[in-house]
């Protein structure tokens, strides 16, 4: 019963995993479906789309008095699923040398997982092995070719639409029926035909089949974004842990802060977890034969260095002085336009699922061109469920187009005229976003701040992160191809064109939230963190599975590959335990 | 119509559910929330501890004054009056919202309270009383210098910018309301089968052959 707040004995678990995100929840299923006794510890509340208490789903804007604005708690807007945001009370985190981060954390069963865009991408044999290719940044200790049977198997186990295409970087999966594109990516894939720019159908973790009996199919709501009342969509808590808790072998504890992992000082192993109840602010702590990091990449780094002991003075599994080192989040620039063969639509259900039907993937080959590493192409548009925010700026647009008799309009006014202004450009909008991978640096990272300690009196993290002109010349390029896309379309652009005095409109380090890179895995003990099992070369019995491990980041989001690692570690993990090994 | 029965609508066995199906079930208890049956504004809606404390707090408060909220009902129903497709700014419940966002972002106090002062200080200057004491044809002459802000007028840029945020507010009010969604026509936010772009209308778009 997830909602039971259990309060241990003094036993000792087999494993004890902390945080329910993509890859603590991935861990928390495998290792409970192998037999091991699972504590999971949460930092924050009980989560569940299907029940009433929690459920935003399907609710209208005017349920809400700010009609779904954004708020300090929900900064993607007041139905999201995310509890937490960028900004959390008695949370914080600060920067260095006048550079920037943003981290945005949830605190929730299921963290991230239960508002996440669905994008669901496997990595290709390129992205393990970027620095045999460019000489930037490091390999992975692993290639596509071993991490393929558990994307199939995660493929097979969560679910995920898509279609084979035979690209070389963009590998094929096991995939449910994509669903058909809407009228503007429709018209997107014509004008990016046009243009050479590869456009196919998206891959979301979103089940337009039954897979099982225990999560229904989508009812095209387009609102993942709120998490799924009949689990239709990939949450790590509807999907990952509510079975794991069937199994009997899992106990989750709520409200646990991890404070740092503690460790036998004289074998240097990991025997359990203290942790603050952020309920009674005091400290407890529990006892474990095997510890499984799956916090998120920042969070889980920052519990490393805060176990700080004699025998490791610079922190837990960090030898190799590399934990917190590496950080990289995708690199983001957006544009969005008007088309003007849009105007007056004819109405009808177009909601579709939460997000993209139709996705560019990288296309281009990064040996012809001044930057290092690619991007994909994310479109949004259509007639959407109005929401705060609707119709702002429209002394910006309406001005640009003569009315419906062809006489000029001029921009602002009131009255009459506005209100069919309003209903005419509905629909009429699209929009598009670069996603693409940074190159991980040394100098790149987050470390203990030695000033600051957290409301729980845990010392915080301190960020230091800048982009470099890899990432500016990419971005420079995306928007170089928006307008390109806007153009063939016949549409135009609602901003002006970024330029080199704000790096090209990247979004801020942190804001596209696939960070990763800060516990990186590698064959080199001294280069790296972890061995290509996720497994710390200094304690065999802690491991990692949340982003954390990532050497580079691809042109993809990053869940999906959490996923399938997390998956592969954990049955490693059972089967070194059942040859004695751990 | 009920959710329950929309959701009739629409084959289970299509959507690989047979029974009592998830879908159904939360139905049932959407039903409970049906908004024609609410009567509290702040009826929970999926909210944490922290949110419902801070939004029972902020419905206790109130910002504007009878005065200004007076004036920004007559500026919101000259923005988006009645017409013969649906009703006005008032009618769907603006200013009301209009309010809570001022308590709920409070950079939009000063903005609205020094624009709405603004405006009075402007009708008292050409016509010895407040705006909304003012007759409609006095209403209109000021809003005309201020309601196209590429005319650019001397002295109306502060004006401006205050006209161009309440009749930001006054659309996204108007059309995230029952009435507004109706006007504007969107039919989604329902359970549904996507089957693609209807037939007539890709071949509008010259589509159908792609």
């Amino acid at each position: 019963m997830p909602d039971i707040h259990f309060r241990p004995s003094a036993k000792t678990y087999d494993v004890i995993i902390i945080g329910s995100g993509a890859g603590g929840g991935m861990a928390a299923y495998e290792l409970t479906k192998a037999g091991a006794k699972v504590l999971l510890l949460e930092a924050g509340q009980h989560y569940d789309p299907a029940d009433p208490k929690y459920m935003t789903q399907l609710k209208w804007p005017w349920q809400s008095p700010r009609r779904g604005a954004s708020t300090r708690y929900r900064p993607f807007g007041d139905f999201d699923a995310a509890y937490g945001g960028w900004d959390i009370e008695g949370e914080p985190y600060t920067t260095k040398n006048g550079t920037q981060f943003k981290w945005f954390r949830s605190r929730m069963l299921g963290g991230r997982t239960n508002h996440w865009g669905r994008i669901s991408l496997r990595f290709g044999p390129d992205d393990f092995k970027r620095r045999t290719i460019d000489g930037l940044g490091e390999d992975w200790p692993i290639g596509y070719d071993e991490v393929a049977p558990f994307y199939d198997d995660t493929d097979r186990l969560l679910g995920v639409f898509g279609t084979n295409e035979g690209l070389p970087n963009d590998p094929d999966g096991v995939f449910l029926p994509a669903p058909k594109p809407r009228l503007h990516e429709l018209m997107i894939k014509k004008a990016n035909k046009n243009l050479g720019v590869t456009t196919i159908p998206s891959r979301l973790s979103i089940l337009t089949k039954k897979i099982n009996d225990e999560r229904g199919v989508c009812f095209y709501c387009h609102q993942c974004g709120r998490a799924c009342m009949a689990y239709a969509d990939f949450s790590s808590s509807s999907c990952l842990v509510n079975p794991a808790l069937k199994t009997g072998n899992l106990d989750v504890i709520y409200f646990a802060m991890a404070r740092e992992i503690l460790t036998d000082p004289k074998t240097g192993l990991c025997t359990g977890v203290s942790y603050i109840d952020t309920e009674s602010l005091e400290e407890k702590s529990v006892r474990g034969n095997i510890v499984v990091l799956g916090a998120s990449a920042c969070e889980s780094a920052r519990l490393l260095l805060n176990s700080k002991s004699t025998r490791f003075p610079e922190g837990l599994a960090n030898s190799s002085g590399v934990v917190g080192k590496y950080l990289h989040d995708s690199t983001g620039a957006s544009r969005a336009a008007i088309i003007p063969t849009l105007f007056d639509r004819k109405r009808y259900n177009e909601d579709g699922v939460g997000g993209l039907h139709v996705y560019s993937p990288w296309w281009l080959d990064n040996k012809k061109l001044d930057f290092p590493r690619g991007y994909h192409i994310e479109y949004w548009g259509g007639m959407g469920m109005p929401s705060y925010g609707f119709g702002w700026g429209i002394e910006k647009v309406n001005g640009l187009f003569p009315d419906r008799s062809g006489n000029k309009r001029e921009a602002g006014g009131y009255g009459a005229a506005l209100k069919d202004d309003y209903r005419r450009f509905y629909g009429a909008y699209i929009g598009m976003a670069g996603r693409g991978e940074a190159v991980a640096r040394e100098d790149n990272y987050c470390e203990i701040d030695p000033n600051t300690v957290d409301k729980y009196g845990i010392p915080v993290l301190r960020f230091h992160y800048k982009w470099s002109d890899y990432e500016r010349l990419q971005a420079k390029h995306m928007h170089d191809t928006f307008e390109r896309i806007i153009q063939e379309m016949g549409g135009i652009p609602l901003s002006d064109k970024p330029g080199p005095d704000n790096d090209y409109g990247l979004n801020a380090p942190g804001e596209i939230i696939h960070e990763v890179g800060t516990i990186r895995m590698g064959n080199d003990p001294k280069k790296s963190a972890l061995n290509k099992w996720q497994q710390a070369h200094d304690v065999k019995n802690l491991f990692v599975v949340d982003g954390a491990p990532f050497p580079s980041q691809g042109d993809k989001n990053c869940t999906w590959t959490i996923l399938a690692l997390s998956m592969r570690a954990s049955r490693y993990i059972v089967e070194q335990k059942n040859a004695g090994k751990l | 119509m009920k959710r329950r029965d929309a959701l009739k609508g629409i084959s289970l066995t299509t959507l690989g559910l047979a029974g009592l199906s998830p879908q159904v079930k939360a139905a049932e208890v959407l039903d409970l929330a049906d908004p024609d049956k609410k009567k509290e504004p702040w009826e929970p809606y999926g909210r944490t501890r922290g949110e419902l404390e801070r939004d029972a707090k902020l419905f206790k408060e109130q910002f504007f004054n009878k005065h200004e909220m007076k004036t920004i009902s007559v500026l919101a129903d000259i923005i988006i009056p009645k017409d013969a497709q649906s009703g006005s700014a008032t009618e769907a419940g603006v200013p009301d919202f209009i309010e809570f966002m001022a308590k709920d972002q409070p950079n939009l106090q000063t903005p609205l309270r020094g624009g709405l002062l603004w405006l009075d200080t402007q009708a008292k200057r050409r016509f010895e009383k407040t705006f909304t004491d003012c007759s409609d044809a006095q209403r209109i002459e000021i809003v005309e210098d201020i309601a196209w802000p590429e005319r650019k007028k001397t002295g109306m840029s502060q004006g401006i910018a205050f006209f161009s945020l309440m009749r930001n507010l006054t659309a996204s009010g108007f059309f995230t309301s029952k009435m507004g969604i109706a006007d504007l026509g969107y039919v989604g936010n329902t359970p549904n089968q996507w089957d693609g772009v209807p037939e007539e209308v890709l071949r509008q778009y010259g589509l159908d052959t792609f």
